[in-house]
């Protein structure tokens, strides 16, 4: 019983992580309809920096991972998306995939294909005993952090007016410009919340999942991808819902790698069969809801973000 | 020398527009004077919103020249345009129907060259416009089309624009509420602002501005003043070309 409850909370955390790196993209996303594929070597930069700057201070650590994740956010931005402003979707994604591999390469060039072990807040690895229920900290502390970066930025897109010109350029950014919405300076705001947001996850994922504990230049490849199935088939064109989707992925990747036997022969074995259980769901779902699980009708396109 | 004040608050000559090889506009000379309510009619077609969208840049002038106060305009960017000091009542009225209605007025803010006085600027529109306080938590979506219309107008003019280009705005809406509307402008205009409104109800608005044009084909084709409004006959030859 404690064992299944400590199974489900590792996966609403899991969950949780997927749902953060669901808003960092969903958030560009909505102002830019760009589907940013590099999000995960964003993580990357921020996980490296960190992990070669452990011996420092933390706090020095983290604020430098934040500094690395911001600033390559925004030559992303200037170099690549900006330039890119009236390209069609299809020409941003390939561009995006081209950071990514680029980014990945580059990190291999640098810093090699073995990787480096990386424990941000070694204290938060340890368990928090509660009767017979054995919960890691950092389990605890992703939920929260999740749901308050969640609260935050609701509070943010409905009660400033900066937020509130971001919800208007996702909906409709050619008539936010008419009124006067800079949107240069909108989109450069959501690509930074986004990446302080893939820093956060840099900081978070390697104590969080325990086979992320080593940071490799295709490090959260795997969880970039898996959110952006779980965007899509949430509904990438509102942000709850993106982030629903995103949520939803991880908490059934934590689960089923929970309670399914991780070795042995077949049927289900969660190192082998995993991935292909949770995109086999995908498409079922796809196929039963084609404009996303979690919009309410087909007025999501009058109702983004 | 020309001073801010004595040159047209808006001057566009000698404008072009081309949509692919197709000219939508050839040749437009117009002029806009501080205070004037300035009419811009013409049949289906005839390049009204073209001209419209060219002064606020969001279609591209291929040759002339867009003057705001003397000052060129022609190839800025659309908000640098609108936070210059013109204010767009866009075709459709375009409001966001998943946000209240308080919150499509404070996007109008954006508009504003100044920080101070936002609030007023508010008060200003809510007494304009009583419904829209009336209804300001509701979403804009639900709002009829004359309520729409207003909204549009009155998140216009909380940018507290020198000039308001109006596209259409009698479109679609009942003519007890079209004549609501023109009592609005009116208002407007009383209240300092310029207005170049462009419209498809003919007769009413050559009675109704200082000067109206008439556009058919891409071409100005004349100017009338309000007295001759009746003059249907040269209207009617200026809008199938004689
Ligand atoms: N985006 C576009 N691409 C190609 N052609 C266009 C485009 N927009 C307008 N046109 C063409 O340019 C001409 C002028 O159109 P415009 O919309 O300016 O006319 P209008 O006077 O506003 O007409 P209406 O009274 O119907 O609104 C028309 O022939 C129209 O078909
Ligand atoms: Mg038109």
């Amino acid at each position: 019983m404690t064992e299944h409850v400590q199974t489900l909370l590792d996966a609403v955390a899991l969950g949780s992580i997927y749902g953060l790196m669901a808003i960092g993209i969903g958030l560009v996303f909505g102002v830019l309809r760009l589907v940013n594929f590099a999000y995960g070597q964003l993580v990357m930069a921020g996980a490296y920096a960190l992990a070669l700057t452990q011996d420092v201070s933390v706090v020095l650590s983290i604020a430098l991972c934040f500094a690395v994740v911001l600033a390559l956010s925004l030559a992303m931005e200037l170099a690549a998306f900006r330039p890119l402003r009236n390209a069609s979707p299809t020409t941003m994604l390939v561009a995006t995939f081209a950071i990514s591999y680029l980014l990945q390469s580059i990190a291999l060039v640098r810093f090699g294909a073995i990787g480096k072990i990386l424990v941000v807040i070694p204290q938060l690895t340890k368990p928090l005993t509660i009767g017979s229920l054995h919960v890691r900290w950092i389990t605890i502390v992703t939920i929260l952090v999740a749901a308050g970066v969640f609260a935050a930025l609701t509070l943010f897109l409905t009660r400033t007016s900066i937020g509130l010109q971001m919800r208007a350029a996702s909906i409709d950014s050619e008539t936010a410009r008419l009124l006067g919405v800079r949107a240069n300076a909108v989109i450069t705001v959501a690509v930074l919340i986004s990446g302080a947001i893939a820093a956060l996850v840099a900081v978070i994922l390697p104590m969080a999942v325990p086979e992320r504990i080593l940071v490799t230049p295709d490090y959260a490849l795997r969880e970039t991808i898996i959110v952006l199935v779980g965007v899509v088939v949430g509904g990438i064109d509102r942000l709850l819902t993106a982030t629903l989707g995103g949520f939803t992925m991880g908490f059934l990747v934590g689960a089923l790698s929970g309670f399914l036997p991780s070795s042995g022969s077949w049927p289900f074995t969660s190192s082998v069969y995993l991935d292909s259980a949770v995109f086999m769901l995908v498409i079922v779902v796809l196929l039963l809801r084609p404009e996303g699980l979690f919009t309410r009708s087909r007025r999501s396109v009058v109702d983004r973000v | 020398m020309p001073t801010a004040d004595a040159a047209p608050i808006l001057q566009v000559r000698g404008l072009e527009v081309r949509y692919g090889s197709v000219p939508a506009l050839r040749d437009v000379d117009l002029e806009v004077q501080r205070g004037e309510i300035v009419g811009l009619i013409g049949p289906n077609g005839a390049g009204k919103s073209t001209t419209l969208q060219a002064i606020v840049g969001t279609v591209r002038a291929s040759a002339g020249e867009i003057l705001l106060g003397g000052v060129s305009i022609r190839g800025q960017a659309p908000e640098r345009i609108v936070r210059s000091g013109v204010g767009l009542v866009p075709e459709g009225r375009r409001i966001f129907a998943a946000l209240t209605v308080e919150e499509n007025l404070r996007l109008g803010l954006a508009g504003r060259r100044s920080k101070n006085g936002a609030h007023e600027a508010l008060e200003m529109v809510n007494e304009l416009f009583p419904v829209l306080r009336e209804s300001r938590r509701r979403h804009a979506g639900l709002l009829s089309g004359g309520q729409q219309q207003q909204l549009a107008i009155g998140r216009a003019l909380v940018a507290e624009p020198d000039v308001l280009l109006l596209d259409e705005p009698s479109l679609g809406l009942a003519p007890t509420i079209v004549d609501a509307v023109f009592e609005k402008l009116g208002a407007i205009r009383d209240r300092g602002v310029t207005i170049l409104l462009v419209e498809q109800r003919a007769q009413r608005t050559v009675a109704f501005a200082d000067r109206t044009y008439v556009l058919a084909n891409g071409e100005l084709r004349m100017t009338l003043g309000p007295g001759e409004a009746g003059d249907t006959d040269r209207m009617v030859a200026a809008y199938f070309g004689s």
